[in-house]
């Protein structure tokens, strides 16, 4: 069987720093993935790698069997295979509403205005706040609206760069729900957390990356077992 | 249209603005606009001096030598600085910032010289391919194009800004318009929603060559004669200031930005040499007080708010209380 995302000896270096040496592992359809790690171990790399903004110098990607190494990012997304960045990024000069509408590029013809009323129905506080410049939402409603502004992608694979950072247990708490809340809907999601509790209670399977390798993995609930895991990452 | 043109010229004349002072306003203009459309995809290019230049070769050619008329030879000089802008914009719109305004003030220094030079390299081309000595004039280097005939008028210029304003318009609500301004605010961002980063930067720097292009057509068609020193480095440092004066936030910036420097010359003629400083004052004042250029809401009201603040606080200073 092919898996959804195939990730096979992924090198990725920035100059003669080498930030990814030889990482591999794999998401299959519906799936929710977790790569953890300390900071520095490469996680952020392999996303930006995956999305096409860092050009790996070695290893393949497949999507659903297709090799896309080395892809430009706006190729990558419009597969379906949609990354919501490290650090939110949403625009701040921008307004919550024109933030989506930018999530809509690739919708040509879907209907933007179904697509937005869906998002404005999952999030009540973007919907009240959509003439407000996105800069000046908090950072729960920032990072609402940077995974709001992906959904409007329609993605088949999800792929969130630290999505509780910065945020309070109780936001966090929000944002994992949310999370489960897409995964119900049967799209994979591969999250790369720090906050390690969290991620193995959403996760179905766990990978701990570590200097740019993996260093192990397992389902969700072994690791959640595993001493070494306990220890390094659970506090 | 001159049933407007002539009340309105009426009104300007009085103060300096008579009716070739106002063309060169218009052609301004549209070079401001030429530069706002990279600059709002941000990209800071100054290529628009030598794509003007291209333009007004191509269009002066056109009408002087084969007779065209002005608007075929409009057309040509727009697709002749379009298809220029392809081979330019690959390689260089991989830069950012003051890189890529290096390398556009190089290609504007590349344009000039091969002008410069262009009659004797086509001579030893001709020479070396038909093995005798061949005397090539054409546009004549240093000298210049003399006597082109003067085809453009007001109206002209008037329409092509209306429909100008009329297609930004629509562009800023379009699909592209909005990955326009994606990339400008963050490149990854937009090329993680899906958007084509090189081709859209790519289009607008054609689209940018394609106006200034425009603008280098109807200036031969007012100036009579065309000299590469025209087009150079100061050049592209005015048009720099057009869209740095008037702001960019919106497409009516860098228009008025371009009809306020061009027309403050004249205006204030009566200052003698004097006059000459204006520019740079206003230039300087606008970028320490209105940093967001003349045409920009936000800017002035938090102007007038700190003018506002200063009149409160000045009766009471002692009290040390901002
Ligand atoms: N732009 C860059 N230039 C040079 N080195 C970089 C760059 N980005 C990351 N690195 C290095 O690559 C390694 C992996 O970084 P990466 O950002 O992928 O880590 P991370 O696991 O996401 O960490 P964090 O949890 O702090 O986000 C680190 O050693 C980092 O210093
Ligand atoms: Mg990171």
């Amino acid at each position: 069987m092919t898996h959804q995302l195939d990730i096979q000896d992924l090198h990725v270096s920035y100059g003669s720093i080498r930030a990814l040496r030889g990482v591999t592992f794999h998401i299959d359809e519906g799936q929710t993935v977790s790569l953890i790690g300390a900071n520095g171990a490469g996680k952020s790399t392999t996303l930006n790698a995956v999305s096409g903004l860092l050009k790996p110098v070695g290893g393949r990607i497949r999507f659903r069997g297709q090799d896309i190494t080395g892809w430009r990012a706006d190729r990558v997304s419009a597969l379906g295979l949609v990354q919501v960045p490290e650090g939110r990024q949403i625009i701040a000069t921008m307004t919550v509403h024109e933030n989506l509408i930018i999530g809509a590029h690739l919708q040509r013809t879907a209907n933007t205005e179904t697509l937005l009323d869906q998002i404005y129905g999952r999030f009540p506080r973007l919907s009240e706040r959509h003439n407000q410049r996105a800069g000046l939402l908090s950072g729960g409603e920032q990072q609402m609206l940077a995974v709001g502004r992906a959904l409007m992608m329609q993605p088949d694979l999800l792929m969130l760069d630290e999505p509780s950072m910065g945020l309070s247990p109780m936001l966090v708490n929000e944002v994992f729900d949310l999370l489960r809340d897409i995964k119900g809907q049967g799209i994979s999601i591969l999250v790369v957390e720090q906050n390690a509790r969290k991620a193995l209670q959403i996760a179905d399977y766990a990978y701990v990356l570590e200097r740019g390798v993996i260093a192990r993995e397992g389902s969700a609930a072994q690791l959640r077992e595993d001493p070494h895991i306990l220890a390094a990452y659970l506090g | 249209m001159d049933a407007v043109l002539t009340p309105l010229l009426d009104i300007l004349r009085p103060i300096g603005i008579t009716e070739p002072v106002l063309q060169f306003m218009l052609v301004n203009a549209i070079l401001g606009v030429s530069i706002y459309l990279t600059l709002h995809a941000g990209m800071f290019s100054l290529a628009s001096a030598g794509f003007m230049a291209i333009g007004a070769y191509v269009g002066a050619l056109l009408t002087q030598q084969s007779d065209w008329p002005l608007w075929a030879a409009l057309l040509g000089g727009m697709a002749a600085a379009g298809v220029i802008a392809v081979p330019i914009g690959l390689p260089t719109l991989r830069l950012r910032d003051i890189y890529l305004a290096i390398a556009t003030i190089g290609f504007g220094e590349v344009v000039r010289v091969l002008i410069l030079n262009f009659d004797d390299i086509a001579a030893s081309v001709l020479t070396t391919l038909q093995g005798e000595r061949v005397r090539f004039r054409l546009i004549e280097g240093a000298r210049g194009i003399k006597g082109i005939p003067t085809l453009t008028e007001t109206w002209h210029l008037i329409l092509f800004l209306i429909v100008l304003g009329y297609l930004l318009t629509r562009l800023h609500r379009s699909r592209f318009g909005r990955a326009m301004a994606a990339i400008r605010q963050d490149e990854t961002v937009a090329a993680n929603m899906g958007i084509n980063v090189v081709y859209v930067k790519n289009m607008v720097f054609i689209l940018s060559a394609v106006l200034a292009g425009a603008a280098g057509v109807f200036s031969a068609h007012l100036t009579r004669i065309i000299t590469p020193a025209a087009f150079g480095f100061d050049k592209a440092v005015d048009i720099l200031a057009f869209a740095v004066l008037g702001g960019t936030s919106t497409w009516i910036g860098p228009i008025v930005g371009a009809m306020v420097l061009t027309a403050m010359p004249e205006v204030l003629r009566f200052l003698k040499e004097f006059r000459g400083v204006f520019n740079g004052l206003v230039l300087l004042v606008v970028i320490v007080y209105l940093p967001g250029g003349l045409v920009n809401p936000a800017g002035w009201s938090r102007l007038w708010q700190r003018l506002g603040r200063a009149q409160t606080a000045s009766p009471s200073p002692s009290t040390g209380v901002d």
